[in-house]
C-alpha cells in the first residue's frame, strides 16, 4: 500500500552567496559584532520560502499533476516527496518504494560499457547487482543496442544514451514514481516503442506525481492536479478544472 | 517563490536546536546504518572513482603503485643520506610511513569533498547521504591496497622481520577507517556549508606531513617534544607502522587513537543529527 501524507509542510532555503559561505566573514562578523552596521544587508542571510504550508494526501491509484510557472515550488515539492529535502517544519509520511526520476541519465558513467551502466543505474534505483543481472537480457533487448552494449557509452550518440537510460529506469516498478518534466526518448520509431513501455510501466505504479509545463502531458497522465504559486497550493482538484484555472491566471 | 529576509536569531543556531530532538537523532543513526546497507552502490562508485583517474592509461591504477614506489625510493635515498641512516632500516620505515600517510591524508582531504563532489547525486537520489562518506573510504582503501605492495617489496628486499605482529595491521586499518568515517561525515558537512574548510584542512594536512614522523624518526627529535604527542596523525600512523616493521604497537598510541575515535564520533554525531538534513540544501 503506497500513500503520501503531507501536513503543513514548509521549506525555506538559506541563500548563501560567496561572502556568507566563507569562514573568514563569519569570524570577522562575530569579532566585529555589530560594529560595521553600514552594510546591514550582509548581516542577514536571505531566505527563500520555497514551500509554505503544503497539505497533500495521496492514495493508491492517484495520478497527480503539478502545474505552475517556473519557480512555483514544483521541483522542491517533488524533492520533499522523494525524501531528498527534509522540510523545515511540518510532517511528511511516505510509505512505499519511491523512485525520483528527475534526470534519467543521472549516474551514467561515460567510460563504462553499456552493460556496466545498466548495473550502475540499477544500484542507483535501489536494486542489487544480482537483481539487475536477472533483468539484463530484457533491458538489453529493449534498447536494441546489440553489440554496442560492450562499448563505453561515450561512443554512443545522445539518442542511444537516452535509450539505455530510459530502458533501465523503466525496468523497475516502484510504488511511487516522481517525474520532473517529460521523458523524451530518441528517434521516432523508438519513441513509439518507448510510449508503449512507459504506458505499461506507469500502469503498474501505485502513485505518480508529475511536474510538467505541458498541459497535454498532464491531461493525458493525471486525474488530479494542483496549481502552485509562490510555494503555495492555490487550487487543487480534477485536472481539467485546475488547468482551466491555470490558463485563466496566465491571462488567456 | 516568495523571498524574505530573516533577521534576529542566527538561522544556524535555530537549525541546531531543530536538529537535536530525538527524532532527528534517530534519523541520523538510520542514515548511517542504511548507508552501510547500500554498500553495493558505494563500492561501485568508489571503484569508478579510482578507475576514472587512470582511464585509458596503459597501466591503469598501477600508476598508484608506481608513483608511490618512485616517491619512496627517491626520498629514501636522499633523506637516508641527509640523516645518515642505514638504508636497511630507514627505507622500510619510510615506505611504511609513506603508505600509511597516503591513506590517512587523502581520507581527510577527500573527506572534506565527500558531499560537495556528489552534489548532483545528492539532489536527485533519495539515498542516505552517508553513502558518500563510505564511498570516500572505499576509493581510498582501493588506492591503499595498491600502495601497500611498495612497502612489502621494500620489506622483502631488505629482509624486514615480518612476524605475527603483522596481524595488528588489519585491526589498525579498521580503526583508521572508523576514524575516517567520522572525518568524512563531519568535515564533509562543514565543507558543504563553508567552502573554505577543504582549503584550510588541505594546508593543515600539508604542514602536518612535515611535523609528523614520516620521513624522520621520532627518536631524532630530542626530548620527545609535546609537538609529537599532541599530533593525532602521529598516533594514527604509529599504530599501523609498528606492526608493519615487526613490533607490537605501543599502548599509548592505541589509547590516543581510541580517544580520538570516541571524541570524534561524539562531536560528529551532534553535528550530523543537527545538520544532516541541510546537506541537500547546501551542496
Amino acid at each position: 500500500m503506497a500513500s503520501i501524507q503531507l501536513e503543513k509542510v514548509s521549506v525555506s532555503f538559506p541563500v548563501y552567496n560567496a561572502a556568507t559561505r566563507s569562514i573568514k566573514n563569519r569570524i570577522i562578523q562575530s569579532a566585529t559584532g555589530g560594529q560595521i552596521r553600514a552594510d546591514a544587508t550582509s548581516q542577514r542571510i536571505s531566505v527563500v520560502q520555497a514551500l509554505q504550508d503544503i497539505n497533500l494526501s495521496l492514495e493508491n491509484g492517484d495520478r497527480l499533476g503539478l502545474v505552475g510557472h517556473n519557480g512555483a515550488g514544483k521541483t522542491t515539492l517533488l524533492r520533499v516527496l522523494g525524501g531528498i529535502y527534509e522540510p523545515n517544519s511540518g510532517r511528511v509520511s511516505v510509505s512505499g518504494l519511491t523512485v525520483p526520476l528527475f534526470d534519467i541519465s543521472l549516474g551514467m558513467d561515460q567510460e563504462s560499457t553499456g552493460y556496466e551502466n545498466i548495473i550502475l543505474r540499477g544500484l542507483f534505483l535501489g536494486l542489487t547487482r544480482q537483481q539487475m543481472e536477472a533483468r539484463m537480457e530484457e533491458i538489453a533487448d529493449f534498447t536494441e543496442l546489440g553489440d554496442f552494449l560492450d562499448l563505453p557509452i561515450r561512443t554512443y550518440s545522445a539518442g542511444m544514451q537516452m535509450r539505455l537510460a530510459f530502458a533501465v529506469s523503466t525496468s523497475v516498478v516502484p510504488d511511487i514514481l516522481l517525474l520532473d518534466e517529460g521523458i523524451g526518448a530518441g528517434d521516432a520509431a523508438f519513441l513509439q516503442k518507448a510510449r508503449e513501455r512507459l504506458a505499461r510501466f506507469t500502469e503498474k505504479v501505485s502513485i505518480i506525481v508529475l511536474s510538467s509545463h505541458s498541459d497535454d502531458l498532464v491531461r493525458s497522465m493525471c486525474s488530479k492536479a494542483i496549481l502552485m504559486e509562490h510555494g503555495q497550493i492555490v487550487c487543487a482538484g480534477p485536472t481539467d478544472e485546475v488547468l482551466e484555472q491555470y490558463q485563466a491566471r496566465r491571462g488567456f | 517563490m516568495s523571498s524574505e529576509t530573516q533577521a534576529g536569531e542566527s538561522p544556524l543556531l535555530s537549525q541546531f536546536r531543530h536538529g537535536l530532538n530525538p527524532e532527528q537523532i534517530q534519523r541520523a543513526v538510520s542514515d548511517i546504518v542504511a548507508g552501510w546497507e547500500r554498500r553495493e552502490l558505494w563500492m561501485t562508485l568508489g571503484l569508478h572513482d579510482v578507475r576514472q583517474r587512470y582511464r585509458r592509461s596503459k597501466l591503469g591504477p598501477f600508476w598508484i603503485t608506481i608513483s608511490m614506489a618512485v616517491m619512496v625510493l627517491a626520498l629514501g635515498l636522499l633523506y637516508g643520506q641527509i640523516f645518515r641512516q642505514d638504508l636497511h632500516e630507514y627505507l622500510p620505515f619510510l615506505a611504511a610511513g609513506f603508505v600509511i600517510w597516503g591513506l590517512v591524508s587523502s581520507v581527510v582531504n577527500e573527506g572534506c569533498l565527500s558531499f560537495i563532489r556528489s552534489d548532483g547525486m545528492i539532489r536527485q537520489l533519495n539515498a542516505p547521504v552517508s553513502i558518500y562518506a563510505y564511498r570516500n573510504l572505499w576509493s581510498n582503501l582501493i588506492a591503499f591496497a595498491h600502495n601497500i605492495w611498495v612497502f612489502f617489496g621494500v620489506a622483502l628486499w631488505y629482509g624486514v622481520d615480518l612476524n605475527w605482529n603483522l596481524l595488528w595491521l588489519p585491526v589498525a586499518l579498521f580503526v583508521i577507517l572508523l576514524n575516517g568515517l567520522w572525518i568524512s561525515l563531519l568535515f564533509g558537512l562543514l565543507s558543504a556549508r563553508f567552502r573554505d574548510v577543504p582549503l584550510i584542512v588541505g594546508s593543515i594536512v600539508q604542514v602536518l606531513f612535515f611535523i609528523t614522523p614520516v620521513i624522520w624518526r621520532p627518536e631524532m627529535l630530542p626530548g620527545r617534544a609535546l609537538l609529537l604527542d599532541l599530533n593525532p596523525f602521529y598516533h594514527l600512523v604509529e599504530i599501523m607502522r609498528a606492526p608493519m616493521l615487526g613490533q607490537a604497537p605501543a599502548l599509548e598510541h592505541w589509547l590516543a587513537v581510541l580517544s580520538i575515535l570516541l571524541v570524534g564520533w561524539v562531536i560528529t554525531f551532534f553535528f550530523y543529527s543537527a545538520y544532516r538534513w541541510r546537506i541537500a540544501y547546501w551542496v
